[in-house]
């Protein structure tokens, strides 16, 4: 039985990769919707809304779940990070408000003139989902860089800049726009029974590929200056290399499957894929929660309170997974959609 | 502004705004869901129709209620840095719950609000239930966590660090279940009222709207049921707040001096320098009476304790005082509502009762703001009471007011757009459907 901060750690993971897989999609849909162009623009637009509208609050759970067992459990890394990245997580925060909040108003405007209130509403979803993920990656990549080292009371020390305001971090932040904007266009793909506008997505999903793979590559480069020690970690790590090898193969697979229309394989490649970062990013960055000083074992909450938690999460699964099966089954089954 | 001031007046800000979301994600479901029963007992159409259009309302608010939500899950770490890095261990139990809980409303919601056709109309009642529960829940658990802010149990300090934590004493502490029984109640009166406000003024322009009358009548049931309850559960917070904290009880009376037999001021002002509470009406005994059920028992007073101590009294007492009577004014109105529709055995709405219940509508909602600032402002100078000062609290960074700014501008926009939303949606034209805001991205299609 591993230590229970690392169970407690991989669980954080895991609701990181749930959020990417599902709330990351959400905001690349956005993205699309800031991009819709061409005879079917509205009908792109429309796919994206209907794909999102059901689910988007659940799926954002994820990041709230992450953030409440970073808190509970590594309170320390909690406070580094937030006090040393308190203003992109503010202006990541800003943008979550006004997407939500513009999204449902968009979808419930009525009466006179709400036609043109509704455009006006899609730019401000748009332009947020593309700016928070790119807030969200900053942070991210902050994490990775390290540089958050602590005094003798256990507070970090900062000059609140320093730490995020680098090339390597904004890498990042456009890693993430990349990816979660490949994540939309893949599931877009399958969602969509019509013909041309799956092969718009698909498009959508090769460019967007394409950026995952140059983002990734260019974020590999500047880590060797903006996070040495993750990079150190993605070389050498034991699972490393394993991760490496799924991240690119199954990005290989991806852009095959949309080469060939096979949709539902696709997407279950770029899923695998956008896993492999995630995984990778963890395992690179392996035993440090915030480098140099924050590690797993040392910032973790005592044991009462991990096995505590451990088994609320044990228990809040056995309720959870079926309720997402029921919700999925309801709006993104086939049956569902043939209901449109 | 100083830095401390700019992060309070943002935390205040913040939990000020999402609280009235909150209630409205914890009260509204069970609405709609008495609306859709309405319907699936009697097959009335305009009955779907109402459980419909107050789910679009609660959508919105839903939306909003989230995000900012959100935004405060890590607001409790931008500001208050320190306080979490002592607390977050030990009141983490009911904030992982809760996270649950949010995961279960989330999901049930999805299905109540975009399953009309493709759920059965059980099921969807079902869903709709489901929502009720888990939203009461989730409330229900983050206040655990403030109270334990308010008595905090079930861990050990050793020079200043947490030793052992036992995470459920810390979750059902001292003030857990007054608060709870006392919140929960409050966002059924506070939303329930309003609601049948906004209803009573629709009844008054369109006497003859069967919707609205049904609408009335439910809001007005719920909101007032909880009404008569109030002062009850008030009096629970009451004889905790005497029996654990003393120097709050005393704020909240404007009661300087310890003694027996106390007196309860019924307004006036504390004058803080000179040790009394000037221009206020008073009762003699009924704070003995109040605090500790026996009208001889010694009460403290607040110069039993060091001033230091001492939260900002006027703004608790005032406080307090305004939370009272917006409690009294509804129970009242409640009382006055049930006698009539229990001597007629139908539901009263002539139009002096409709404006009296129009006039009174927003009581709820003051109430429940100033019942927070009681809580909150009469714990200072702590943020956890007894052991971490507020000053001590605070993150180090900079230039506060900045995002005290930016948030404020941000949900007072949002807060207005969202009530000009609500009310096309209570008057819109078409009361069966409303129409798509535009073809392309509507999905508002019940
Ligand atoms: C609809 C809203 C509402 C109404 C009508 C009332 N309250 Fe209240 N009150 C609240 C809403 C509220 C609240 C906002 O929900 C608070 C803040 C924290 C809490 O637990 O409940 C609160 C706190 C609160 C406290 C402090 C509890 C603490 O700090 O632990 C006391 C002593 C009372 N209330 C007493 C009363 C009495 C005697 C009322 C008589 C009518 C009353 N309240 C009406
Ligand atoms: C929604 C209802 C609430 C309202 C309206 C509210 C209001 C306030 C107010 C007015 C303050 C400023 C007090 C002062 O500085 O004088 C404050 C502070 C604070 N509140 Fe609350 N509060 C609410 C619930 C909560 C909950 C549920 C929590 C945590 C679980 C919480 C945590 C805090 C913290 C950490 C501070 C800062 C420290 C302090 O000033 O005491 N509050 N709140
Ligand atoms: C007394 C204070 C509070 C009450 C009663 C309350 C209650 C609720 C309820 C019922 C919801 C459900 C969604 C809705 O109806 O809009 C909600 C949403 C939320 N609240 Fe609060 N809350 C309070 C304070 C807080 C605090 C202090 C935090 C953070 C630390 C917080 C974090 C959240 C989050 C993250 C959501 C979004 C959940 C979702 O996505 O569904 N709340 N709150």
């Amino acid at each position: 039985m591993p230590a229970p901060e690392l169970l407690v750690a991989g669980a954080i993971v895991a609701s990181l990769i749930l959020y990417t897989l599902t709330g990351g999609a959400d905001f690349g849909g956005g993205v699309w919707d800031l991009l819709a162009r061409g005879p079917r623009a509205k009908a792109q637009r429309r796919a994206i809304a209907d794909a999102i509208a059901p689910v988007w609050e659940a799926n954002h759970v994820w990041l709230i779940v992450a953030v409440v067992l970073l808190f509970v459990c590594f309170p320390t890394a909690f406070a580094a990070v937030s006090t040393a990245l308190h203003v992109p997580i503010t202006a990541m925060l800003v943008g979550v408000i006004l997407r939500g909040a513009a999204f449902t108003f968009r979808a419930y405007d009525t009466g006179p003139g709400a036609s043109e209130r509704a455009r006006a509403w899609s730019r401000v979803f748009a332009i947020t989902s593309t700016v928070t993920p790119v807030m969200l990656g900053v942070c991210a990549g902050a994490v990775a860089a390290g540089g958050m080292p602590m005094d003798a009371q256990g507070r970090v020390v900062t000059d609140f800049v320093s730490a995020w305001w680098a090339p390597f971090p904004f890498a990042v932040g456009a890693l993430t726009l990349a990816l979660f904007a490949q994540l939309a266009a893949v599931y877009l793909c399958v969602e969509r029974e019509d013909e041309a506008l799956a092969g718009d997505f698909r498009r959508r999903g090769l460019v967007a590929s394409a950026a995952v793979a140059l983002c990734a590559w260019v974020a590999w480069v500047l880590a060797g200056e903006g996070a040495p020690l993750i990079r150190a970690g993605l070389v050498a790590g034991p699972g490393a290399v394993a991760a490496h090898v799924l991240t690119g193969g199954a990005g290989l697979v991806t852009v095959a499957s949309l080469l060939r229309r096979r949709y539902r394989v696709a997407r279950v490649a770029v899923m695998a894929q956008a896993v492999g970062v995630v995984v990778g990013w963890a395992a690179g960055q392996h035993p440090y929660l915030v480098a140099p000083d924050i590690t797993v074992s040392s910032a973790a909450a005592p044991e009462s309170v991990l096995v505590a938690v451990l088994w609320a999460l044990a228990a809040g699964a056995v309720l959870l997974v079926p309720a997402f099966w029921v919700l999925y089954a309801v709006f993104k089954s086939r049956g569902g959609a043939a209901l449109h | 502004m100083t830095d401390l001031l700019a992060a309070r007046g943002q935390m205040a800000m913040s939990l000020g705004f999402h609280i009235l979301l909150a209630v409205a994600g914890m009260a509204m479901p069970l609405l709609m869901v008495l609306a859709e029963l309405r319907w699936l007992r009697t097959g009335d159409a305009v009955a779907l129709d109402l459980a419909k259009r107050w789910s679009k309302g609660t959508a919105i608010l839903f939306a909003v209620g989230a995000v900012s939500g959100t935004a405060l899950s890590f607001e409790l770490g931008l500001l208050w840095p320190e306080f979490m890095r002592l607390a977050g261990p030990i009141i983490g139990m009911p904030f992982s719950l809760e996270g649950f809980a949010f995961f279960l409303e989330a999901i049930f919601l999805g299905i109540f609000l975009y399953g009309w056709e493709r759920v059965p109309p059980w099921a969807h009642w079902c869903a709709g239930l489901g929502v009720w529960i888990m939203g009461m829940t989730s409330g229900a658990f983050v206040v655990c966590a403030n109270a334990w802010m308010n008595t905090p149990t079930g861990f050990t300090l050793e020079a200043g660090k947490v030793v052992s934590v036992s995470p459920w004493e810390a979750m059902f502490n001292p003030a857990a279940f007054s608060q709870v029984l006392h919140m929960l109640v409050a966002a059924l009166e506070a939303v329930g009222m309003a609601v049948a406000g906004i209803h009573a003024w629709a009844l008054l322009k369109d006497p003859g709207s069967r919707l609205h009358r049904m609408a009335f009548g439910i809001a007005l049931t719920v909101g007032g049921v909880a009404a008569l309850a109030q002062p009850l559960t008030g009096h629970v917070s009451a004889d905790h707040v005497a029996e654990h904290q003393p120097v709050k009880l005393a704020a909240m009376e404007g009661h300087f001096h310890t003694a027996r037999g106390a007196a309860f001021h019924l307004g006036g002002w504390p004058d803080v320098a000179a040790r009394e509470t000037k221009g206020s009406l008073e009762i003699p005994y009924l704070l003995s009476i109040l605090a500790f059920s026996d009208p001889n028992a010694e009460v403290r007073g607040l110069t039993d304790f060091p001033e230091d101590q001492w939260p900002p009294v006027p703004v608790v007492h005032i406080a307090f005082q305004i939370m009272i009577f917006a409690g009294m004014a509804l129970a009242g109105v409640a009382a006055l509502a049930g006698f009539l529709a229990w001597r007629r055995r139908a539901l009263p709405t002539d139009p002096w009762l409709l404006k009296l219940v129009l006039v009174t509508s927003p009581l709820g909602l003051v109430a429940l703001e100033a019942g927070w600032t009681v809580t909150e402002v009469g714990r200072q100078p702590w943020v956890i009471r007894g052991i971490m000062r507020t000053a001590d609290a605070v993150t180090p960074m900079p230039g506060l007011v900045v995002p005290f700014a930016t948030f404020t501008v941000l949900y007072a926009a949002l807060g207005l757009v969202a009530l000009a939303l609500l009310r096309r949606h209570v008057f819109a034209a078409t009361p069966t459907v409303s129409a798509p805001a535009d073809e392309e991205v509507s999905h508002a299609r019940a």
